[in-house]
């Protein structure tokens, strides 16, 4: 009984952590950064002493800071006020502008004859505007080659003089699955976040929800599930080939199914998809593999994110 | 004039945060709290959008029994157009803060001018 | 003025104040909390403006994903207190001033 509280009373006083080899809470400080920094230091050190005579003593620079603060509000309040000015003097709009009405009207009361959807900002977004989601859905795309290209851990982007090859290397191979909390919370979890993922997305165009709402909380559990089970299981079940792939081909479809639409629209014929019943899953016409196109998109964007901030693969 | 102000007090607390998000990219010498500042701009610039199609005691745009009246939803086009600049926010938010992890891995430090210093003192590369 | 109005009112306070609170923190990981705070009470604002699309989304993407990518930098860089910095370089202190001539970092 008393080894039990002695325990207790050493971990309450802090000599003694009981998670100590469980949890991933180790801090190790390369030496070779070190160094780097303190040349660093001594370079800025050196330029600051040179060019004293240019720039303001050490006294005055903490002054100069106080300055540079007392700048920064008064100059943000003058934006706020010359903002907050223009806005008030817009048009008003609404029901007392009623040219500013004639569109709302338009896709309101006949959103759901035309498009087929049941939630109407879906339809606005995949049926009547799609143009503009098939642009963003290339910026996503254009933003995960950026990262790539920036972030990517292969040999040239390693092998410079000032780089810190150790600092680089070490960061890669982090694994969380010795961690038996996330872990655990993991199990349970993640199937749930999935199964919510794939309702929102396919629900789309009946309630709330959608292509990007759908594919983001698809993204956030694929996250989780890498950060509770590891590297290994989760390339099992998706590697990041099959991600790249996804995006590429999901992005192929939809440029193509709706160039045949715009085709069909813009010559006056008929694109002879069916529109089906409001209300049931299968309906609205091609909104539903638009919004599973949209998804994966996004979910595996956010996942090429996540492994290469982590892991320096895409 | 004011009185405009202070029925739609969603704008301006829109424009007071894009103020805030602004003032923080420009004037913060860190480099991750100018990109906090710039997400803040971001959401303070939607939240000006979106507030433009709320309409008092309105329901959200979903077809409930039928109704298809407009004067029972609130308007859908700045809803769609912000949901685009939500994803669009974070894609720039990643590739910001890619360019900040490189820098960092350049210049082992996140401050502007010690940046800006070594830069014109360390012109080899490789 | 109805409920949603004060609960509204209310919560547009706290965004502002959130957004002023990221400038002066002391550490970059209280700044990353606060910004990802700042991100969920703008979701329920979305859902009071009877969009439930923007909340979903940005229940994913603002707190979720941009603030894993924000936490993610920091471990990266294993940001140290930039706050100390910036007083160490205000404060004129070279390497010799410190007691274990700046071999370690002290916490």
């Amino acid at each position: 009984m008393s080894n039990k509280f002695a325990k207790f009373r050493n971990w309450l006083a802090g000599d003694y952590d009981p998670l100590k080899n469980v949890l991933d809470t180790d801090e190790t400080v390369s030496d070779s950064r070190e160094e780097i920094k303190k040349e660093n230091r001594k370079i800025i050190s050196e330029v600051d002493a040179e060019g004293s005579t240019r720039r303001l003593e050490k006294a005055e620079q903490r002054g100069f800071d106080l300055v540079y603060r007392v700048i920064a509000i008064v100059s943000c309040l003058l934006l706020i006020g010359v903002l907050l000015f223009t806005v008030a003097l817009l048009p008003r709009y609404g029901v007392e502008n009623p040219e500013s009405t004639t569109v709302v009207k338009r896709y309101v009361e006949s959103g759901l004859q035309e498009t087929g959807a049941i939630n109407i900002v879906a339809g606005i977004i995949l049926d009547y505007r799609a143009f503009d989601t098939l642009g963003e859905s290339h910026v996503l795309f254009t933003a995960l080659i950026c990262v790539t290209i920036l972030l990517r851990a292969d040999s040239k982007n390693l092998r410079t003089k000032y780089e810190d090859f150790y600092t680089i290397k070490q960061v890669k191979y982090h694994d969380l699955n010795k961690d038996k909390i996330i872990n655990r919370v993991g199990m349970i979890l993640v199937p749930c976040i999935f199964v919510f993922g794939i309702y929102v997305l396919l629900n789309g165009q009946n309630g709330p929800g959608g292509g990007f709402s759908g594919g983001s909380v698809m993204g956030a559990g694929l996250i989780i599930g890498t950060a509770a089970f590891g590297y290994e299981k989760m390339d099992r079940f998706i590697s990041t080939k099959t991600a790249m792939w996804i995006t590429f081909i999901s992005l192929a479809f939809y440029s193509f199914a709706k160039g045949y639409v715009f085709f069909t629209g813009a010559n006056g014929l008929d694109n002879h998809i069916p529109k089906g019943i409001p209300g049931a899953i299968l309906s609205g016409g091609l909104i539903l593999p638009l919004d599973i196109a949209v998804g994966m998109v996004v979910a595996c964007t956010m996942y090429g994110f996540y492994n290469l901030f982590r892991r320096g693969r895409t | 004039m004011l009185s405009n102000l202070v029925i739609n007090y969603e704008e301006a607390v829109a424009i007071v945060l894009f103020g805030i998000g602004f003032t923080t990219l420009l004037f913060q010498r860190n480099l991750v709290r100018k990109l906090i500042g710039m997400n803040i701009m971001d959401t303070g610039t939607f939240l000006f959008l979106a507030s433009m199609g709320f309409i008092n005691g309105r329901k959200a745009p979903i077809v409930v029994n039928g109704v298809q009246d407009t004067a029972a939803y609130i308007n859908p086009i700045p809803a769609s157009l912000v949901l685009t600049g939500i994803v669009v926010s974070v894609s720039v938010t990643a590739i910001m803060l890619s360019l900040t992890v490189r820098l960092y891995h350049r210049y082992h430090t996140l401050q502007l001018d010690d940046i800006y210093v070594l830069s014109k003192h360390q012109t080899e590369d490789r | 003025m109805a409920l949603t109005d004060v609960v509204k009112i209310i919560l547009l306070v706290l965004l502002v104040v959130c957004a002023i609170a990221v400038n002066f923190t002391k550490t970059l990981l209280q700044a990353v909390i606060v910004f990802m705070s700042y991100s969920s009470v703008m979701c329920i604002i979305w859902v009071l403006m009877e969009s439930p699309d923007l909340a979903i989304t940005e229940a994913a993407v603002g707190a979720g994903i941009s603030g894993v990518l924000f936490l993610l930098t920091l471990r990266r860089i294993r940001s140290e207190d930039d706050r100390r910095e910036e007083e160490r370089r205000a404060s004129g202190k070279s390497d010799k001033d410190e007691p274990d001539g700046g071999k370690f970092e002290s916490r």
